[in-house]
């Protein structure tokens, strides 16, 4: 199958690509003339459509109702560019926001730059930018404002983009790592390794029986509905590169804690678990897209379990384990088979190994 | 998850462990031969469920570790040709050679592609018919099947811009060699369950009866592991010497039969050097003549002077049995997963990388 095929039918693509606009990106559309001009006015703005973009200006003007703020900025590379779960613009969308709502920020504004590459079919452009729109409004943020870069054909992957995003905190809890205390109960959104899995298959073309799909999700609206509940959450980490063993590591170290946790516990999907058994991965270490752990006080573990289970995206959460004061910077595993041992971060990515 | 979960069960791996410790009246040394199980071992932290008197020795069955360093080097030296497309299985990709790895061949522009089956390397072959593609097919007897169906079938169809790079090694004369060292001090083994899935046990009753050692065909899952130390533990306070097959679920007598119809047809048994312990006689298998046309070491001569980067790394004698890897004064200091010194701290089923990344926590 061409890779370009079917990529129109993903949820809430049925816009149809505006006419007037060439097949492909060329120099021009970066060049800052007619067609950068065409590119903004027919694509970017219908697409991303708001009040701040309307103001046709350099940058975005606009108003904050807090006086505390997350700041934070990403920038997305990925092939492929469409994946069975979403695409790279859903993906720039959903962990710029998922980076907001891990510093305890409602997220509001979004950028987005973009690189493209010469020659990228501007179908595939728009598919992109349609499911950032999608992915834009269900997490509840604007895109405000941006920038196009085109590059020679063969010095990029197709596209690559930036978005950098701002949140409201709106609540006095101080969410860091230094926040964690001995007692306090680590509880986790959902399962792990789909998108990680998800990558591989689709760029290795490993033909599964089952297809998995990508986690890729927004889980700010999630993290607001503990606020809401007045959740004493001292620390939180979405799960990307380096997955939930990678990001229980940091904490602890930062922390200066040990983090205890247990395998059984930890939720994995069986077809992940069967991948990851053929390739030799450690599902522990694998990506997610769209998964967070959070650290409560210890009365409050209950109170957020049920919470997060209430939502769609958080039905799988459980509580994987506790927080001890020694040993210091460990993440201790509970075994399947009783015994532990602590967790160390990769050397580099997961390789499959050979037999 | 079906046929894994079941091997991984906490209360059953509490009662071999107990079963262990009953029958245990003296000190024994095993040896896990496959590094599949090291690395099980080590996952499950199983050494902890043990009795003391119990030591495990770590086997030299991790291919990644014993591909010698001077086809390393070559893989290098081809990988880095224009025009070439290089496949390797992923875990082969950081091993350190004399001066560099493939992974840096890749960074400098090299076409480097791990794939996952050797039939994928040919399928690169046919849709690249400009270039020449080179798989380097190594591993023990597990490997060995595949990697002859795929160089079989590029006979047969008649692919000519496609070379292997051969390292296949077998495990029996590599257990010969370990009992016959004046060092060694294994009283049993566990052997490689995939290893006599396809090549069945017969060859092991004649080892067994030699050198009057037990050893027991045992699989990969904890509560295999634990149970083929059970039967081993068994067989030594009991006096008797006998190879056993705990892995049934798998493992044949007269293994796979189609298999080793395979290996026959494309590969013959040479000599092999092995990293870090030597040349061992009949050890490894090489193309047969028929195929001579498809060994890249033909295609792509060079004249390549390998040296070991360091003096300190005993990845030899911990491939052995004859050190542990925390034996090793590099261990964690000078040599890491990051800077490894020798092939044992690289591959995950590597001993070194194994204890480096699997540190139990007694608890």
């Amino acid at each position: 199958m061409n890779e370009n095929e079917g990529m129109l039918s993903i949820d809430g693509l049925n816009c149809p690509l505006p006419i007037n606009l060439s097949s492909f990106i060329t120099l021009a559309h970066g060049g800052g003339g007619k067609l950068t001009h065409q590119l903004i006015e027919k694509l970017f703005r219908p697409a991303f459509n708001n009040s701040e973009l309307e103001t046709q200006h350099d940058g975005a003007v606009f108003d904050i109702p807090s006086e505390r703020l997350a700041f934070t900025t990403d920038s997305y590379v990925v092939r492929p560019l469409i994946f069975p779960g979403g695409n790279i613009g859903s993906l720039a969308v959903n962990g710029t926001v998922n980076d907001l709502a891990m510093c305890g920020a409602r997220p509001l504004y979004l950028t987005a730059a973009f690189i493209l590459e010469e020659g990228l079919p501007m179908e595939i452009l728009w598919t992109i930018v349609q499911s950032m729109k999608t992915a834009a409004d269900h997490a509840g943020v604007k895109i405000i404002t941006g920038d196009t870069k085109v590059v020679d054909k063969g010095k990029g992957d197709g596209i690559f983009i930036n978005t950098s995003g701002v949140g409201v905190i709106e609540h006095s809890l101080k969410i860091h790592p230094k926040s964690i205390q001995p007692g306090d109960v680590v509880l986790i959104s959902g399962d792990i390794g789909r998108h990680g899995i998800a990558i591989m298959a689709a760029r290795e073309g490993l033909g599964f029986q089952n297809q998995i799909e990508s986690d890729c999700a927004a889980v700010s609206n999630l993290v607001q509905s503990l606020f809401d509940a007045d959740i004493e959450i001292h620390c939180m980490r979405d799960l990307t590169r380096g997955g939930l063993a990678t990001a229980l590591i940091e904490m602890a170290q930062t922390s200066r804690v040990s983090i205890n946790i247990t395998e059984l516990e930890i939720p994995v999907r069986e077809d992940v678990k069967g991948a990851c058994e053929i390739l030799g991965l450690d599902p522990l270490y694998v990506a997610n897209e769209g998964r967070f752990v959070v650290l409560v006080k210890a009365e409050d573990a209950a109170r957020t379990l049920e919470l997060l289970q209430k939502d769609e995206l958080g039905n799988q959460a459980r509580i994987i384990g506790t927080v001890k004061e020694v040993p210091q910077e460990t993440v201790i595993l509970k075994t399947k088979v009783g015994t532990s041992r602590m967790l160390d971060m990769l050397s580099g990515e997961q390789l499959p190994r050979i037999c | 998850m079906k046929y894994v979960d079941e091997y991984r069960n906490s209360r059953e791996a509490d009662l071999f462990a107990n079963a262990i410790r009953q029958s245990t009246t003296q000190s024994w040394t095993l040896m896990e031969i496959c590094g599949g199980q090291t690395h099980s071992i080590a996952k499950y932290s199983l050494q902890d469920l043990l009795p003391k008197e119990i030591s495990l020795l770590h086997g030299p069955g991790c291919p990644v570790c014993v591909t010698p360093i001077s086809l390393i080097d070559k893989a290098v030296h081809i990988a880095a040709q224009p025009d070439v497309i290089f496949c390797s299985f992923g875990d082969m990709l950081r091993v350190p050679g004399s001066r560099e790895d493939l992974l840096t061949v890749k960074s400098k522009g090299g076409d480097l592609r791990i794939v996952y089956s050797p039939m994928d390397a040919l399928k690169i072959a046919q849709d690249n018919p400009q270039k020449e593609v080179v798989f380097f097919a190594i591993g023990f007897e597990t490997t060995a099947p595949a990697n002859a169906m795929a160089i079989y079938k590029a006979k047969l169809d008649d692919i000519k811009n496609i070379s292997f790079l051969v390292s296949q090694v077998i495990v029996p004369p590599a257990i010969r060699t370990i009992l016959d060292s004046p060092e060694n001090r294994v009283q049993g083994f566990l052997a490689a369950g995939h290893v006599c899935t396809v090549m069945g046990y017969r060859e092991y009753e004649p080892i067994s009866k030699d050198y009057r050692i037990p050893i027991v065909v045992t699989g990969f899952e904890p509560l295999d592991i634990l149970q083929g130390i059970y039967l081993c533990v068994k067989q030594l306070e009991e006096g008797r010497a006998e190879v056993e097959n705990q892995y049934s679920r798998s493992v044949l007598k007269e293994g796979n039969l189609s298999a080793q119809k395979i290996i026959q047809e494309v590969f013959q048994i040479v000599p092999r050097q092995w990293r870090g312990i030597g040349e061992i006689a009949q050890s490894g298998l090489g193309l047969r003549e028929a195929y001579a046309r498809f060994d890249a070491e033909n295609k792509f001569s060079c004249e390549i002077h390998s040296q070991e980067r360091s003096s300190e790394c005993i990845s030899g004698l911990i491939l052995q049995g004859i050190k542990k890897p925390n034996e090793c004064q590099a261990f964690g200091k000078s040599c890491t997963p990051e800077f490894p010194l020798g092939a044992t701290m690289v591959s995950t089923e590597g001993a070194c990388a194994a204890y480096y990344r699997y540190q139990s926590v007694q608890s």
